[in-house]
């Protein structure tokens, strides 16, 4: 009897300690400790992240999870970004909502990455969650502003709409306007990825008016000046705005309604927008400059003297995306005036172009890493680097965490010794200890994969495209990186062997993407026959892979670990080692 | 890399200019000019043939470089709209590790052009004569016409110029002797 009180106590108790704890990774080992710990943890599990939508079923997580509010979902892989992945691959959150439509009404947040979301998912939720707060839909697409209006129409509670870089069809619906006039609400809209017609000025400056919580605005290219003035006077208290520009001469009055609509906006921290920016309205914006702690400017076609100006205002500067055209120069006046800085992202202007339409080197990262001692984060793109370079930027910076360099031209050497890039990564490797996510290029041999292999312990995701001599270099990296969970590979020389001697490692990660790189379609089916919790998919729209001569290797390979076993919905160009690849063929 | 794209045609095409000169030299500096790109490629050709069967012209490989579709639309809008209403040109400059591109549309003639590349590139064009070229200056403005000759800038008619000038081109005042001009 006492011993029933005491675990009955022990219950409630329990369940009140595990609500301090919110991170997942904390709430499963939490759950792993012993069975009544895992019961009471699963009933009040309130948060899920499913890194892969196609490593669980939604059936296996309502199961366990009975009572969750909040629901994170990623879909494609990261290549899909490129368009390595086929439309129609997969990816399909419709079967995820018709069971939670079931199973929680009180579902109030879905996020969702890289998925196919249609207007039939959206009026799904519209209709199913009574008190729908978060609806995130960042980089996904199959959805039209149809879906968008009944969203508005229905969900009275509605927080956050966000859509970054998703691709929505323009129904020629007015959405916006379908927030009813007592819907007040709203403290975070992102619709920066719509096109000019799907957004109604009027209804946008209503909609504004009435939400006095807005944080966040992110409005889309088409709103001009004049406009952005009105709709930044009607929300001064807004943390987050994503300003657009129309391509005009300078106007004096248009200019200042602009600052003045600026210097009221005290709590401003992060701008982004800036299509089509005409130099001479940035200064409108330097009332808020020192308080600034984001700033994205990589749609900006602003030159280096504006931007070193820009720059020079914003002492507060934590994150910065930029152009090339910052330059080496700009990048120097970055390190010297912005010692916050934590995020540095640098994209081309001209990425096809064979010739650098900008003076950016590696003199300009280089720069930075030795001026700013806070920078962790860093996504460069360039036309030449050296081992050098790569070396003082390792051993200046070993606080780095993401460091993704892109070197324009594939296999790209040394451009001062000519030799490949093995000894500069491999210093980034060594020094920078806490780094867990690395992008790779430039010419590089198996002696880069070595080092990471042995130095890159805390690595999670690593990317790698045209390099490498040999298996060795995939097998040193699935040996010897602890931590990796994601693997994504292109036009590398990997082939069977790797991968069938480090089968039993893919289960301990997420996923591993192949393409162009040198598998056999045997090989994939023997990896898929030792280890039945991994699906493996061929990607081949060429054909079924069977047809083709043995040594013929597949074009692209898709590898997961998963609870759910194969997919339902796979598309034709999808090939698994399964039986139904006879039916597949058939007619 | 960029030059394989040029046709050699020395042996056929006729050419206004001193003999033994000028295309030769302008190749080699043609080379210096963008020394950063052909050292790069210089270890990693004798690779690249093994694995390329592709003409020279680059040929786009696919999500490569890694950038998201809503880039890249973002600059190719930029660039039609830019390209379309001016005469665009690329300007480098032997010894410079970058290009500009400028709108030829924008200047009224040689003077105002040769200020702006002095701007750009900080260099003095110096004296011109017809007879000797360009005097008291390191540097000297070139341009490459419609047939691919390499002509010294300022000898024809402003309009005439704008019209055949494909690309520009500032070299060592050296390599410019005995250059191409029109008779």
């Amino acid at each position: 009897m006492p011993k029933r009180l005491a675990s009955s106590l022990s219950d409630e108790v329990l369940e009140h300690v595990f609500s301090f704890i919110q991170s997942e990774k904390d709430r499963n080992v939490v759950s792993a400790v012993c069975k009544s710990w895992y019961e009471i943890e699963r009933w009040c599990r309130r948060k899920i992240f499913v890194g892969n939508c196609y490593a669980v079923s939604p059936e296996m997580v309502i199961r366990r999870f009975p009572q969750v509010r909040s629901i994170e979902l990623k879909g494609k892989p990261h290549f899909a970004d490129f368009n390595l992945v086929p439309d129609g691959w997969g990816g399909y959150v419709l079967p995820w909502i018709t069971e939670m439509a079931g199973a929680y009404p009180w579902l109030d947040e879905i996020r969702l990455k890289r998925m196919v979301v249609t207007d039939e998912s959206l009026e799904l939720i519209a209709k199913s969650f009574k008190d729908f707060k978060v609806l995130v839909l960042a980089s996904c697409e199959g959805f039209s502003t149809d879906g968008l209006a009944a969203i508005a129409a229905s969900c009275k509670n509605l927080r956050e709409l966000d859509l970054r870089e998703s691709e929505v069809d323009d129904s020629s619906v007015h959405w916006l306007s379908h927030f009813p006039e007592t819907y007040t609400s709203m403290v975070s809209l992102n619709i920066s990825c719509l096109g000019s017609g799907e957004v109604s000025f009027s209804a946008l400056e209503r909609l504004v008016s009435r939400c006095p919580n807005l944080r966040s605005l992110k409005l889309n290219r088409a709103v001009p000046l004049d406009k952005t003035a009105n709709i930044l006077r009607l929300a001064p208290q807004l943390v987050e705005f994503s300003a657009c520009t129309y391509s005009a001469e300078l106007r004096s009055d248009v200019f200042s309604n602009l600052a003045g609509a600026f210097s009221n906006c005290k709590e401003l921290r992060s701008l982004s927008g800036f299509w089509d920016v005409v130099p001479d309205y940035l200064p409108a914006i330097y009332s808020v400059c020192s308080r600034l702690t984001s700033l994205n400017l990589s749609y900006a076609t602003i030159l280096s003297p504006d931007l070193i100006k820009l720059v020079s205002h914003c002492p507060s500067l934590q994150r910065l995306l930029v152009l090339d055209y910052i330059e080496d120069s700009g990048l120097e006046a970055l390190a010297s005036n912005c010692k916050d800085l934590q995020e540095l992202r640098v994209f081309p202007s001209d990425p096809f172009d064979a010739e650098p339409n900008a003076s950016l080197t590696e003199q300009g990262l280089v720069a930075v890493s030795l001026g700013c001692p806070k920078l962790q984060s860093v996504l460069y793109f360039c036309r030449r680097m050296s081992n050098a370079a790569l070396v003082t930027i390792a051993q200046n910076r070993p606080n780095l965490n993401r460091f993704r360099l892109c070197i324009i031209e594939p296999n790209t050497a040394d451009y001062l010794t000519g030799e490949p890039f093995d000894v500069g990564f491999g210093a980034i490797v060594e020094h920078c200890k806490d780094l867990i996510r690395l992008s790779l290029s430039g010419l590089l041999t198996d002696c880069v994969f070595e080092y990471i292999g042995k130095y890159a312990k805390k690595l999670e995701m690593l990317s790698v495209a045209f390099a490498g001599d040999s298996d060795l270099g995939l097998h040193h990296v699935l040996s010897g990186c602890e931590s990796l969970r994601k693997l994504e590979i292109r036009d590398c020389p990997f082939g069977d062997k790797a991968l069938l001697t480090n089968a039993a490692k893919l289960e301990t990660m997420q996923s591993l993407w192949m393409s162009s790189c040198s598998v056999s379609f045997e090989a994939c089916k023997l990896l898929s026959q030792k280890m039945p919790r991994l699906n493996v998919e061929v990607i081949d729209e060429r054909g079924p892979p069977d047809s083709r001569p043995e040594n013929c290797t597949v074009d692209k390979l898709y590898i997961y670990r998963s609870v759910a076993g194969p997919r339902f919905d796979m598309p034709p160009f999808v090939w698994t080692k399964d039986e139904d690849l006879a039916l597949r063929l058939s007619p | 890399m960029v030059f394989e794209k040029d046709l050699n045609l020395d042996a056929t095409e006729l050419r206004l200019g001193l003999p033994g000169s000028s295309e030769e030299s302008l190749r080699i500096s043609n080379k210096r000019a963008l020394p950063d790109m052909n050292d790069d490629s210089g270890v990693a050709a004798a690779k690249k043939c093994d694995q390329e069967t592709a003409p020279p012209t680059k040929a786009q490989v696919v999500g490569w470089p890694p950038i998201r579709s809503y880039r890249k639309n973002s600059l190719q809008t930029k660039k039609t709209e830019a390209e379309t209403s001016g005469m665009y040109v690329k300007v480098s400059m032997d010894g410079a590790p970058y290009l500009r591109k400028i709108d030829l549309k924008v200047y009224k003639g040689y003077p105002e052009l040769f200020k702006a590349l002095e701007d750009m590139f900080k260099f003095k064009v110096g004296k011109y004569s017809e007879r000797e070229g360009y005097n008291g200056s390191e540097f000297v403005p070139t341009y490459e016409d419609k047939d691919g000759d390499w002509m010294l800038a300022g000898d024809v008619p402003w309009e005439m110029f704008i019209n055949a000038c494909k690309r520009l081109r500032i070299v060592r005042g050296s390599e410019a002797r005995g250059l191409g001009c029109v008779v």
